[in-house]
Formats: structure tokens, sequence, C-alpha cells
């Protein structure tokens, strides 16, 4: 089955281009502050969403922990900006701990699962996430416990930095946008986000990647070939545990806070196994295509249904249903229907389709 | 070396290992009465983690099943109950307790009856489709998990719920100067209950024989003719069930229920579960009382590194025995 040769391949590549276009040109198509807080939201996503992908879609891994090295990125970054103050050094030092610290966690928890049956990963991997996470509220010393962290990202970031000055010294506008800090930092979200998800996407197509996809689609046999199904394993548990910590890392930057809320919670984790499955697994164009159709729903699909809350107001339960708290329950129950009827998700069966030229 | 594992074996193996880790603790925490109340609270803790594990340790060695929606069982029974008492607030007011126990078996019977049903609609609709298929399971598992939170929420709302007890399980016991919450007691006894009901129907009848033959080796049972799955259902029902009275048990225990309550509990039925091994009674009811005592004594000697204890008690576990204390196969 050779999904690049078909139509629907194409449409899915021409979509997820057609993504890509837009959240490059987001600053100056959007103009409000919440749509650049959404499509900055859909960059790091979209970097964690795939690397999330690599373990379940690409090695058939289930982790629960994937927010777990989110936030160790994301509090690498944070401690260090809070203790020496903005600038690039904290950045580079916190993205560097964030990984060191994921990397060690993720080798600790792959050579104790490795003693136990595959199965046990999911479960020993929920557990570690959470006992982290309880750790990480309770250190609050180090971490601010629940309020979390807040501090000041580089110079660089801040809205009064003017990019570019005309004759007059004020700020150059294009297209009525002005070139200032906060479109610097959009940028920065942008181009390392774009960065990685490439980084990634030559990793499947490498030597390494077609391994892995051996790997998922019959161990016994690729144990038989001679690989080392274990390390392989690991190996790529380690890399995905990076790209996580490092999308972490960009968001503590973006957001100039982190708190067990924006990084660590179980809730984060239901959102990237809603967007892998929803996107599609073992295909990178579904990590696209997941994110950016979740976060969406995240922004604007609560207004929805808050306003369809309350059109309900006179019937009992369903207007508690519909509120706008509720919206995990529709999403639960999409997830359910999907991963019955199409496990291949919105890319995966999209892909299948069309004739193969 | 060997001659000392074999004394040891001869005298229960692994089963001393609540024993030791209570005389250590002894030693550590130094005062006795303050042992006993920890002794008891953890014995406790143990009985009730162990309803809610034992259905999901079945499940698994039975069908190769792994349910992370065990945890909607647990919250729902707990919840069922809670609304139940408060139903009957008038029976459990009354000064007579004839019919405070009434409300109380009302509530859980309510809770019990609900797993039941519950478990079966679990079973046909959710998880049929997809056995054998592991990242399936895992998927639609934790997926029907956020729609049953969710349920609760949208019935119950997420302010804290106030369980009633009734007045004669209000209050504690004092022998010489040691304490005992009279519910911690009754929570032990039902739940020893239950672990001896379980085992003489696992051990003493054509059934639990079925079971644990199905445990072991499930296409020879179906070889000979036995029908595994509707074996399976069974299974999973009396799981859920029990899974719901343990949760009603934890209402009454903590007097303050919030929809968190299960995936909170999962945690520890996951841990129980591993370091009890997959499929036996008898394992997933060690591992719980290994996990109650620890942390009670740990809350009380280190309260910072409590949270940790069971992941360190889990770790240390399965370095030394990768498939659990007393795995069934």
């Amino acid at each position: 089955m050779n999904q690049t040769q078909t139509t629907g391949a194409l449409t899915i590549k021409l979509i997820v281009l057609a993504i890509g276009a837009l959240l490059l040109f987001a600053p100056f198509l959007f103009q409000d502050v919440r749509s650049l807080e959404v499509a900055a939201r859909i960059c790091i996503f979209i970097v964690l969403v795939a690397s999330y992908d690599l373990l379940i879609g690409y090695t058939g891994i289930v982790s629960f922990a994937h927010t777990m090295f989110f936030g160790f990125g994301a509090y690498g970054a944070a401690i260090l900006l809070k203790g020496m103050g903005p600038g690039w050094t904290p950045v580079i030092l916190g993205a560097l701990a964030g990984v060191g610290v994921s990397l060690v966690f993720a080798i600790a928890i792959g050579l104790l699962s490795l003693r136990v049956k595959a199965i046990f990963f999911a479960m020993i991997t929920l557990a570690a996430a959470s006992v982290v996470l309880v750790l990480i509220s309770q250190m609050s010393g180090l971490t601010g416990g629940e309020d979390g962290i807040t501090y000041k990202a580089p110079d660089l970031f801040k809205p009064a930095t003017k990019l570019l000055t005309d004759d007059e010294g004020k700020v150059v506008r294009l297209w009525d946008v002005r070139l200032n800090g906060k479109l610097a930092a959009y940028y920065f979200v942008f181009l390392t986000s774009l960065i990685l998800f490439l980084l990634m996407l030559r990793f499947t197509t490498s030597p390494l990647g077609t391994v892995l996809k051996a790997i998922r689609e019959n161990e016994q046999r690729a144990e038989a070939i001679g690989y080392r199904v274990v390390a392989y394993r690991t190996f790529v548990f380690c890399l995905s545990a990076t790209m996580a910590s490092l999308a972490g890392t960009i968001y503590a930057v973006w957001l100039k806070y982190t708190g067990p809320d924006t990084s660590l919670s179980f809730a984060i984790m239901i959102d990237i196994l809603l967007m892998v499955v929803i996107g599609g697994m073992g295909t990178m164009w579904g990590a696209v295509i997941g994110a950016v159709l979740l976060v969406l729903a995240q922004y604007y699909l609560r207004d929805l249904m808050g306003a369809a809350s309350e059109a309900m107001a006179g019937i009992p339960v369903l207007p508690n249903l519909l509120a706008a708290d509720r919206w995990l329950f529709w999403l639960g129950i999409i997830f359910i229907l999907l991963v019955y009827f199409f496990p291949k998700g919105i890319a995966g069966t999209a892909m299948d389709k069309g004739a193969a030229k | 070396m060997d001659r000392i594992s074999e004394i040891l074996g001869r005298m229960g193996g692994v089963n001393l290992l609540p024993v030791a880790l209570a005389a250590v603790a002894f030693i550590l925490i130094g005062a006795p009465s303050s042992w006993a109340t920890l002794t008891v609270a953890g014995l406790a803790m143990g009985m009730m983690v162990f309803l809610m594990a034992s259905g999901l340790s079945l499940v698994f060695g039975l069908m190769d099943v792994l349910n992370f929606g065990h945890s909607a069982f647990v919250s729902f029974g707990a919840f069922i109950a809670a609304t139940v008492l408060a139903g009957l607030s008038t029976w459990l007011a009354a000064d007579s307790v004839a019919l405070n126990t009434a409300a109380l078996v009302m509530a859980f019977l309510a809770a019990i009856l609900f797993g039941l049903v519950a478990g079966w609609f679990f079973e046909t609709v959710i998880i049929r489709p997809v056995y054998k298929d592991h990242l399936r399971q895992i998927l639609i598992t934790m997926g029907a998990m956020i729609v049953a939170e969710q349920t609760i929420l949208a019935f119950w709302g997420g302010t804290p719920f106030t369980v009633l007890r009734p007045h004669f399980l209000e209050g504690s016991w004092i022998i010489g100067d040691v304490s005992i919450e009279i519910y911690r007691g009754f929570a032990f006894l039902l739940g020893l209950a239950v672990f001896v009901g379980l085992y003489l129907v696992m051990n003493r009848t054509r059934i639990g024989l079925l079971v644990r033959a199905g445990v072991e080796n499930r296409e020879m049972v179906e070889a000979l003719g036995f029908r595994v799955d509707r074996l399976f259902i069974a299974v999973f029902m009396l799981g859920s069930g029990l899974a719901a009275l343990g949760g009603a048990m934890w209402a009454g225990y903590e007097t303050l229920i919030t929809p968190a309550l299960g995936s909170e509990l999962m945690i520890i039925v996951f841990i129980v579960v591993i370091i009890g091994g997959l499929g036996s009674i008898e394992g997933t009811l060690l591992g719980a009382i290994l996990v109650g005592l620890m942390s009670n004594y740990l809350g009380f000697l280190a309260p910072k590194m409590a949270l940790a204890s069971n992941m360190i008690l889990m770790v240390a576990i399965l370095l030394w025995r990768p498939n659990g204390l007393k795995p069934a196969v």
C-alpha cells in the first residue's frame, strides 16, 4: 500500500501546505490578539502531537507521560528565566536542562518497562506522569506550586521592542501590522516549530523510521530479521521526549507563564491523544490536521456550545451536557467513534482514497 | 543464602512482605498506639483498593483486555451510593440501627447493581469490537473514561459532594490508648469478607476452576468446548460491581467526594495490579495491602514522600520481580 501515490494523499499534503501558509502569514491575516494566540498554540501543538505520533503511530507504543516531558521543557526555561532574568542564555540553558531531565526519565522508564510486559508501559507512564505532576505542584519553592511561575521573555519579544523604525523613530507598519516584539515572538515560535516538525518528517522517511514501522507492523519478524526491537523502542521514546521537551520550552517562552495547567495537566495529555487519533496515527500530516482542528475547537466551539446550552435552558440535563465546560464529553464520544470506524483518522483515511496514479 | 530463602519460602514467601513492612514501620514510628492506628488505616485502605483492583486484574488475566476506563465504575459507585444515602437521609437520621443499616445496604446495593449493568454495557458495546488490539483498547477505554467523568460532572456538578454516614459507623473504638475509627474496621471486615468469598468461588467452584483455567490458557479451555466469552462477560460484570462497591465504600471513608476521585484512585489501582501480578486475586490483595500500609506509614513519617511512595514501591518490586509478586501464570 503506497499512500504517497493517491489523490487523497495529494489533497492532504495540499491542505497541510495551506495550513502552513496560513500560519506563516497569520499575524497579517488575523490581526486580533486572540487569533495570534491560537496560531502560536497550533504551531506548538503540531510539534507536540507529531512527536507523540512518533511513539504511538510509528512505533505503536502508548505513553501517557508525554506532558511530563513537555512540562520538563517548560519548567526548565521558566525556572531559569525567573532566576536569571530575561535573556537568551536562560532559554538555551533551560531547553538543555529540560531535554537532559527528559532523557534521564525516558531512559529510566524505558529500562524499567523493558523488564515487564510491553502492555504495562501505558500504566507505568501514567503513574510516573501523575507522580511528577503532584511533585511539581508540591515543590512550590522551585516551581511556584499550583500558581506556576510568571517571568519575562527575552527583550526581543517585548511588545515595546521596535524591529524596524522609520525616520521619526516610530515602528514601521507592514500591511497595518506593527513590526514589534510580539511579531518577533510569533515568528520565533513559528520557525522553531517548523524546524522541529521538518526534522521529525525527515526522520520518519529515514532508514531508521522505516525500521520503526517494521517493528510496529510485526515485532517478531523485525526481531528475527536482526533489529534490536528494544533498543529501537527506547531510542524513539527518548527522541520523542526530547522533541516534546523542546516544544515545552518554546511554549514557556511564548506564554511568559508556566504552571501545572498549561504544561503538565492530564487534560493536555487527553488533548494530545485526541489530536493524534483525530488527525490520523502514523502520518506526520495527521498531526498537523488534528492539532489545527482541536485547537480551533477549543477556542471557538466552546462559545458555540455555551450558546446552545442557553437555547436548551428548559430541558433537564441537556443544558448541562451542552454547557461550554462539557465539550470534552462530546469530544470523548467522537474519539470513541473515530477509533471504531476510522482508526486511521482523517489523514490516514483520506490518504487511502483516490486511485493510484 | 539458599537456606534463608528456603526458610522464608516455607514461612509464606512474598506474603511476609506486609508483615516485614509493618515491623520496619513499628521501629521507625516508635509509638505503638500511632502504629496501630496507622496499620488499621492502611489495612482498611488496602481492602478498599483491593475491591477496586480485583476486577481489573481478573479481566486482564482472562481476556488480555486492559481497561483504562475501570475507574469510571469506581467514581459512579461512589456518587450513586452518596446520592442514595442523601435520598435516604431520614432513615439515616432515625434512631434505629436497623434503618441505618438498611440505608447503607441500599446504597451499596445500588452501587453494585449499577456496576453490574454498566459492566455489561461496557463489555458488549465498548470493548467487544476491539478484542486483541491493545492499542485501540487503551484508546477506546480511555475515551470511555473521559465520557464517564464528564457525565458525572454534568449530573453532579464539579463541587465536592458530602457523603452521609450511618451513626453507628461514626466515631472510633478506643482500646487502651489505641483509637480505631469504626468505619475503617468496617471497611476492613467487609473487604475481607469479599476476599474470602472470591477466594472460595475461585478455588472451590466449577466456575472458578474455569476462570483460572481460562487465565492460564484460554484457547485450551475454548477447545474443550466452554464458552469463555460468556464467562468473560460474567467476570467483567463482577469486576465492575466490585469496583463500584469499592467506590461506594471509599465515598463513606472520604466523606467528601469530587468527580476526580476515579482518576486519582486509578493510579493506585494500576500500581496495585502491576505489583500484585496480573490475573491473581491473592496477588492483588497482597499488592493492595502493601500499597495501603506504605502510603499510611509514609504519610505519617515523611508526608512529602507519601505521594511518590507508591511509585517507589512499584519500581522496587518490578526490579525484583518483573511479573509482579504473585502472577497467576
